[in-house]
């Protein structure tokens, strides 16, 4: 028996030429958006860690000099910054410590014994900031070749950036929205004008704004969906496989591509959203049509 | 039923296509329209089933001043219409019984009666061999049948037709009238605009004759 109530739409709508570009330029829109979002979240994360990590430190820096052994020098300088008023803690690291925060830029195995090094102080200060300039004068006076670096400049420069590479970001996420709203409502605008003569029929006898509506509705969510949902896939994998890649190219070096529980479903909301946009862009489309019609 | 009052129609700014058209159509009437060819009568018809509003005068439909009908409401009136065009405006996708279904889907009937009762008008005009058929598949004649069953399939309190039997042998014609005739018994309003005088003739009902955008009624 026909079932003609079922699932076919009066207006011939899968035929449309919409139907093989629209899908592909969803999953295209929803992919980008998706790795913007992820670039975004990857930075501040990254960036919040480094303020975490520096802000409120110092790192003094003992040049090797010839003849100079480094561990008197340090142990001087550790000495002398421990009197100065707004200095919390001074711990030197030890040569193992600073091999290990040279060896991504070196490699491990450039790291001979016999390689002279820079003796380091991690200087923890307290809050409302120190005077880096006395700190460094001072310094330089008891231990020549002490050089005090106070990374906040380069931290401030930093996060400018990334501030303005996430607002990059979420332009480009807004972008590619504009572009799928776009998109659909002229692939819409072109099933209007081809079904042009079939849309008067039902609106002749009686079909409801909504009811035309629907049809597209429905068919360009089957569209988005189609587009859709692969390209958050694909794009979930992608972000995965970066993951792991960045963690096996050596913590330290590159920030950490990896996702907490709300980052992810903040990810996963992107093809609904895109799906939701298209959808309801096509309705209205409709409807702004159907409204010039008596 | 119908009601026009000094209705008078022009496309932009062209000139007007009809001009004072004053008449009634009674519940329950039965009427031919007529009139030579550009005298406008496919333009009366459209006004008839709300695809274009008057450029002046008064419309009333089922005691309603059409001009003051939001045009949500549109649609409920125009349920109460059943059109047959003179070119079938069939939707070349669906089959015939999908295109005779159409006015039942539109107005959420009962599925499993809606088609029980397309299958059964689909028999009566003689093509029960033909329910899956597309209309490009369809002789004219054909094509004519299903659109006349699609007009009526939600028992429209208005009828209208336009050139119905013109594509049909005469005696599947003949049938169709009765069935017009038929419908017009139990109640439905009829107007059917025809250039066949024999027709007109035979089935002696008043006549709406237009000529230059005028209208004059004969046999009320």
């Amino acid at each position: 028996m026909m079932a003609f109530f079922a699932t076919r739409t009066d207006l011939a709508l899968d035929r449309d030429a919409s139907g093989r570009f629209l899908p592909w330029v969803i999953a295209v829109m929803v992919f980008m958006a998706m790795l913007a979002l992820a670039g975004a979240m990857v930075l501040q994360r990254a960036t919040a860690g480094w303020q975490r990590g520096i802000e409120g430190h110092l790192t003094v820096q003992i040049a090797d000099q010839a003849g100079q052994p480094m561990a008197p020098r340090l142990a001087a300088a550790v000495k002398e910054l421990q009197l100065v008023p707004g200095v919390v803690r001074a711990v030197p690291l030890d040569r193992a410590a600073v091999e290990l925060l040279l060896a991504p830029w070196l490699g491990r195995e450039n790291l001979t014994s016999d390689l002279p090094l820079p003796g380091l102080i991690d200087v923890e200060v307290a809050p409302g900031g120190i005077d880096v300039a006395a700190i460094g004068a001072r310094l330089a006076r008891t231990v020549p070749g002490a050089v005090v670096d106070d990374p906040k400049p380069w931290l401030d420069r930093v996060l400018r950036l990334a501030d303005l590479l996430q607002i990059l970001a979420g332009a480009v996420v807004l972008g590619i929205g504009l572009a799928t709203v776009f998109m659909v409502i002229f692939a819409t605008r072109a099933g209007l004008s081809s079904h042009r003569e079939a849309i008067e029929v039902l609106h002749l006898i009686g079909a409801r704004d909504g009811y035309i509506a629907g049809q597209f509705q429905r068919q360009t969510l089957r569209l988005a969906l189609a587009g859709a949902l692969p390209a958050g896939i694909a794009a979930a994998g992608s972000l995965i496989v970066l993951g792991v890649l960045a963690a096996g190219a050596g913590r330290g070096l590159l920030p950490t591509i990896g996702f907490g529980p709300l980052a992810w479903l903040a990810l996963a909301a992107l093809p609904v959203i895109a799906i939701v946009i298209a959808t309801l862009s096509a309705r209205f489309t409709v409807l702004g049509y159907l409204r010039e019609m008596l | 039923m119908v009601r026009f009052q000094n209705v008078g129609m022009r496309y932009g700014l062209g000139p007007e296509v009809l001009r004072d058209l004053t008449f009634d159509l009674p519940a329950g009437s039965f009427h031919f329209l007529t009139g030579p060819s550009g005298a406008g009568k496919s333009t009366l018809l459209k006004l008839l089933y709300l695809a274009h509003r008057p450029s002046r005068g008064l419309i009333t439909m089922f005691d309603q001043n059409v001009a003051a009908v939001p045009r949500n409401r549109l649609p409920g009136l125009r349920r109460r219409i059943g059109v047959v065009f003179q070119e079938f405006r069939l939707l070349d996708h669906l089959s015939a019984l999908d295109n005779v279904a159409l006015p039942l889907r539109i107005a959420g009937a009962n599925r499993k009666q809606a088609e029980d009762h397309v299958r059964e008008l689909l028999a009566w005009v003689g093509l029960s061999d033909r329910m899956n058929a597309k209309p490009p598949t369809l002789s004219g004649g054909e094509k004519q049948r299903v659109a006349i069953a699609r007009a009526v399939i939600a028992r429209p309190s208005l009828l209208l037709a336009d050139e119905p039997t013109g594509n049909v042998d005469p005696a599947m014609g003949r049938r169709l009238m009765h069935l017009f005739v038929e419908l017009n018994k139990i109640g439905t309003t009829l107007v059917i605009a025809t250039h066949d005088e024999a027709m007109i003739s035979e089935f002696r009902r008043p006549v709406l004759r237009l000529a230059d955008g005028e209208l004059s009624v004969e046999g009320a």
